[in-house]
């Protein structure tokens, strides 16, 4: 049937940037901000990552060290994720404008904003494919621990990835950590349940909305990043990314707004996104295929059902999600 | 008729002895404040000058000054929508003042938020409780304070203060499971941590039973004596009687003068808030051909955990008559007007609708708009007033249309087609579009007659005071003109002057032959308005009185003391 030591190491592959997306989005939403335009700040991430790689490819004319080759284009990821959580930001929380509609202008402005700059450098590159190659930079980034090939399976399936999935799950870990067990933490929940009750006590709501919302997008951009330059080895060709970030919206809520949960759900979508592969359907019914691809949002859809038929306080959204707060509002 | 209002004292020691442990002997009470009395009371712990706010162009708070005196309960006195609430944010840093500087401790100070105002030792206890619900009472309790986040350490300080002040509180217990009482004990342990100095207490006991709101007097005695200076706003002038050292009273955002509690009355209070002579006396008419209007049999309720909160409830409501209920808080009376109303199944028993040919309708398995459609005119005045009365984000003349937008024609349109299937079918057929016009006169006219305070009738009802949320919802009701009212609670948290006009506006439904359905939590009103009383006690009738006759020891000991079940 499915060999599993081929299949975990490809669907850990396809859930780094649902992790990331994930956490992301669950650091955002426990401040109240309902934060749609996650798709399009991964594309983002990615892109501004892919221009920082072929800028500095260009210009190093194949002399690459290691460090700029992450750093460049990591750091070109991190500021134009940023930028996109300043721009929800600014109009959600110092605007209140109407969050869900924010969110989804933001995902069309950069799916577009991937798209265009894609094709730009596609256009500069001059290659014959409409993709652009970065296959350099991408053996930095997906370079694994030299000794993990030694180890068979277990190397396999824990040692053979780039840097950047266990930063995913080392990030996930930390803010389901920080979350949980720190003042910080429960101040960040207080906000997201209830804004007027944590500025009645003091806390700095805005303050907190504009961090957690920026740190979300940063971090959901390091999954677009790590689609190009690990994931897709580097190649970026437009739309390729897919729905990958509305999947990672899907996962919050399957893991119930808890991060630590999200990296095993993360792996779990993973390998529903891909199990259509490794299923056997022969070429007559191509169209069942079809079918195993929505795995993912089917069971998104019955842990919906089954959180909110449970109605755990617990497990609810945070109270306040999508809703503005403006002290003076009676 | 007015003294007996701040005389209430349900329930003392002396009658219901199982009880006593909960506010102690009179006597020491007495000593407690005996004690502060003596006190000087001339160090300032806070200072208003000439404070103004607006909002849009209203003036909520007009060139206000104020003092308050450390070791001293100040209680401020005024209308619903009076700018009381409105000074108090000012001072927690919830909203900033337009003109005019506030001094803490002689100090002149810019409070721009609520951490400024913490920092300052000053803390409130809001109407509406900030609390957030997925998180425990040590949690919520040291939100917001800075450090590294230490539970356990914050728990024995929590026990502390409430070893301290006589509270019970269980530090690990989540706000959602808690009880309302709890929950402001929550609040008021939270500001305590926070070692305030001023406290101020926005309507405390609205939600309170009266046993609860007299142990919380207790404490609020215990921390005056500490030295601490306490600001109450309240609309039961007993209370303010009971509790407070000074009394200051506002009206339309205007400062109107003070006087020490014990120089003041009930009567003179009342005037100062309203501006001019009222009458505090309830008329209660003799019925007139009372007859049948509502017959409930052996009605059992559950609750969602299969838990009985109604059992063997029978009674009969007649026309031009107010049957009263009392009870506890929790015993039942809510899921009682929500059966009849159909918006509650029960699990058996009837309740019969009489026509005035004398056949009978079973409600029971009706929903409201069924029973609409029959012609039945029920109205339901909710306890919850933004949850199931009115929407809150929708404006006045919106929520009038709440009742008749599905006819898209006018009220007296509606009692006229519903006594006609076929007329009605036309009328649906014929107005595709919901008539406005009429909600809107209707709202325009509601907001006259019940004085309500609003900028205009396109206002968000949300962003109306309590009590003119209430008029709002009592005026829609009353102008449905229906054969059975029913009310919840109908004053509560509303002014003296309102409480009368509601008083009245239901006195008047009586005589116009409505059955008028009134459960209350003020006994000496359900007395003066109440042609009969209901005592319900743990979900059962134990005694229905006639309300002439009655009194209030024999009404709180029926309302206690039945099969040992008694309110949390």
């Amino acid at each position: 049937m499915i060999d599993l030591v081929a299949f975990i190491p490809r669907a850990i592959g396809q859930s780094v940037p649902l992790l990331f997306g994930c956490t992301g989005e669950i650091i955002t939403e426990k401040s109240g901000n309902l934060n749609l335009g996650i798709p399009g700040v991964m594309y983002v991430g990615g892109i501004c990552g892919v221009i920082g790689a072929f800028a500095y490819e260009q210009a190093s004319k194949g002399n690459m060290i290691g460090i700029l080759a992450i750093g460049i284009p990591m750091l070109c990821s991190l500021i134009g994720s940023l930028l996109m959580g300043l721009l929800y930001c600014f109009l959600t929380v110092s605007l209140r404008a109407n969050q869900n509609v924010t969110g989804l202008a933001m995902t069309t402005f950069g799916v577009g904003f991937g798209n265009f700059f894609g094709g730009s450098l596609i256009k500069l590159s001059g290659s014959d494919l409409p993709t652009i190659s970065l296959s350099k930079t991408s053996s930095f980034f997906s370079a694994s621990l030299p000794f993990a090939d030694k180890l068979g399976w277990f190397g396999k399936i824990f040692l053979s990835y780039g840097f950047l999935t266990y930063l995913a799950i080392i990030i996930a870990a930390a803010a389901g950590l920080i979350i949980k067990k720190t003042r910080t933490g429960l101040h960040l929940r207080a906000v997201g349940e209830n804004p007027a009750t944590a500025d009645a006590a003091g806390i700095d709501v805005v303050r907190y909305k504009y961090i957690s919302t920026c740190l979300g997008c940063m971090i959901a951009g390091l999954g677009g990043l790590y689609y190009v330059m690990d994931y897709a080895s580097g190649i970026w060709s437009n739309d390729a990314f897919g729905d990958r970030g509305w999947l990672a919206i899907a996962l919050v809520i399957f893991c119930i707004w808890k991060p630590g949960l999200g990296i095993l759900a993360s792996i779990l979508f993973g390998g529903l996104y891909i199990v259509y592969l490794y299923i056997p359907a022969g070429m007559d019914h191509m169209e069942y295929k079809e079918l195993y691809k929505m795995i993912p949002y089917v069971v998104t859809l019955i842990v919906l059902v089954i959180t909110s038929m449970r109605n755990k306080k617990e497990n609810q959204p945070p109270a306040s999600l999508g809703l503005p707060y403006f002290r003076e509002n009676r | 008729m007015c003294c007996r209002l701040f005389e209430r004292r349900m329930l003392r020691e002396g009658e219901a002895p199982q009880k006593g442990t909960f506010w102690g002997p009179g006597r020491k009470r007495k000593k407690l404040r005996r004690e502060s009395r003596d006190q000087e009371m001339s160090e300032t712990a806070i200072e208003f000058k000439n404070i103004s706010k607006q909002f849009g162009n209203v003036y909520a708070n007009k060139n206000i000054s104020l003092k308050l005196y450390k070791g001293e309960i100040l209680a401020l006195l005024g209308e619903n929508g009076s700018g009381k609430t409105t000074l108090m944010n000012m001072l927690a840093g919830i909203y900033y003042p337009d003109e005019g500087s506030i001094a803490v401790d002689g100090k002149e100070v810019s409070i721009r938020s609520p951490k400024d105002a913490l920092s300052l030792g000053i803390g409130m206890v809001h109407q509406h409780f900030k609390l957030v619900d997925v998180l425990t009472a040590t949690e919520n309790v040291i939100l917001g304070l800075p450090g590294k986040l230490n539970i356990k350490e914050a728990e024995t300080k929590i026990r502390e203060i409430c070893d301290r002040y006589g509270f019970v509180v269980d530090p690990n217990k989540k706000i959602y499971d808690m009880t309302v009482s709890e929950k402001q004990t929550v609040e008021i342990v939270k500001v305590l941590y926070r070692g305030v100095n001023i406290l101020i207490l926005d309507e405390p006991t609205a939600v309170l039973t009266p046993q609860e709101a007299e142990r919380l007097f207790r404490v609020i005695w215990r921390m005056r004596n500490d030295g601490k200076a306490i600001i109450i706003i309240t609309h039961k002038m007993h209370e303010v009687k009971e509790i407070s050292d000074r009394v200051a009273i506002l009206r339309k955002g205007e400062y109107i003068g003070e006087m020490a509690t014990e120089d003041a009355d009930i009567q003179e209070l009342t005037n100062m808030m309203v501006g001019r002579a009222v009458s505090l006396n309830i008329e209660r008419k003799t019925p007139v051909n009372p007859k049948p209007k509502i017959e409930v049999e052996h009605l059992t309720i559950l609750d969602e955990e299969g838990v009985a909160k109604i059992s063997d409830v029978s009674f009969t409501a007649n026309s031009g008559e107010i049957l009263g209920i009392a009870g506890i808080s929790g015993c039942g009376q809510k899921e009682l007007l929500e059966c009849i109303s159909g918006l509650v199944k029960p699990l058996n028993g009837h309740v019969y609708y009489v026509e005035e040919d004398e056949s009978r309708t079973d409600l029971v398995n009706l929903n409201p708009l069924q029973i609409q459609q029959k012609g039945i005119a029920l109205s339901f005045v909710p306890e919850d007033r933004l949850g199931m009365g009115l929407v809150g984000s929708m404006d006045i003349a919106d929520n009038m249309m709440l009742r008749s937008f599905r006819y898209g024609a006018t009220q007296q349109d509606i009692d006229r087609v519903n006594k006609s299937r076929f007329l009605e079918n036309l009328k649906q057929k014929m107005q595709p579009f919901t008539d406005r016009k009429t909600p809107r006169n209707l709202a325009q006219t509601v907001v006259e007659d019940l004085n309500v305070v609003t900028p205009s009738i396109n206002t968000p009802v949300s962003n109306l005071s309590g009590g003119n949320v209430q008029k709002v919802l009592v005026g829609r009701e009353i102008a449905s003109h229906p054969k059975v009212l029913m009310t919840a609670y109908a004053v509560r948290g509303l002014d003296i002057n309102s409480s009368y006009q509601i008083y009245d506006l239901i006195n008047k439904q009586k005589e116009s032959g409505t059955a008028v359905i009134y459960v209350g939590e003020d006994l000496d009103v359900l007395l003066e308005l109440s042609d009969r009383i209901l005592v319900l006690c743990g979900g059962r009738v134990s005694g229905i009185i006639d309300g002439r006759g009655a009194n209030k020891e024999e009404v709180g000991l029926m309302m206690t003391s039945m099969g040992g079940e008694q309110g949390k």
